[in-house]
């Protein structure tokens, strides 16, 4: 039961993400583009699903267990610390680039069009170095 | 000044909700983040209990636009990046998100709405770099 709603919630979450128009890169563009004519559809998204997490997660805090697991599985890092700043740096002018990050970018690889497809492999091998970086290099 | 012919204050606040009634049932039921760069990455080195959840999540994300397509025409996409752009800026998202423990969905949304110092941080870094790229693609390059 929990790999169905692990699948609905990528499901819901991606249709999400089309209907809010964030699977257009000119339009992430366009809201990155704070100097030009811009366009604040991205903060929208973020305060409608922001606004429904916020009494979810303060309900889920309340609860012991979640309702098909053992356990809350919940980051318990609070520790603002040089991965996270330079990490998200380097997130953020990838995300200037071409208008996509992970969630809108694998939403898109079944359209038919082929440059999610080209983002998303360049991605997982992103990923896949960031692996061994910290396998091999230990790398904090 | 706003773009008032491509905002689209409705159908994004509409998705929105979407988006966080997804996180909702996924912390609720599951008891997880439902944060996209996570789940995916952690799929290279993965941990065997978690494997069929993690490709459940990205199935259900891969196959939206084919269920949305049962229902309506798909919004169009402008994707101004060539070829060489595309993975220039895939590695840096994908190797950036890793190294900071989240992306949009988990810093940005799920992050947030758990009123999370550490992602209001990412989400200043990230936005502050989008901003940069962007203005130096659009407005000194081009």
């Amino acid at each position: 039961m929990h790999i169905f709603t692990a699948f609905l919630t990528g499901l819901i979450f991606g249709v999400g993400l089309i209907i809010s128009g964030m699977t257009n890169p000119s339009k992430i563009i366009g809201f990155l583009d704070i100097a030009g004519v811009w366009d604040p559809s991205l903060l929208l998204v973020m305060v409608g699903a922001i606004t429904v997490s916020y009494f979810a997660y303060r309900k889920a805090s309340a609860l012991a267990r979640p309702l098909l697991g053992d356990e809350m599985q919940l980051p318990k890092s609070r520790e603002v610390n040089r991965r996270l700043v330079v990490g998200s740096l380097i997130f953020g002018a990838g995300w200037g680039l071409a208008g996509y990050c992970p969630g809108p970018a694998l939403a898109s690889i079944a359209t038919g069009a082929h440059e999610p497809i080209i983002f998303v492999i360049a991605m997982i091998a992103g990923m896949a170095i960031y692996e061994l970086m910290e396998l091999f290099f230990n790398w904090k | 000044m706003i773009d008032w012919a491509n905002f689209t204050p409705w159908a994004s606040l509409a998705g929105g909700l979407l988006i966080g009634l997804a996180t909702s049932i996924f912390v609720l039921l599951n008891g997880k983040i439902a944060g996209v760069s996570g789940i995916l990455g952690s799929l290279i080195r993965p941990v065997k209990k978690d494997i069929l959840w993690r490709l459940a999540f990205l199935s259900g994300l891969v196959l939206a636009p084919l269920a949305y397509g049962l229902f309506a025409v798909l919004p169009a996409a402008r994707i101004e990046a060539n070829s060489q752009l595309l993975i220039v800026a895939g590695l840096l998202v994908g190797l950036g998100t890793r190294y900071a423990s989240g992306c949009t969905s988990g810093h940005g949304i799920c992050g947030l709405a758990r009123l999370s110092p550490r992602s209001l941080v990412a989400v200043i870094a990230f936005m502050s770099t989008g901003f940069v790229v962007v203005y130096i693609m659009r407005h000194l390059i081009n």
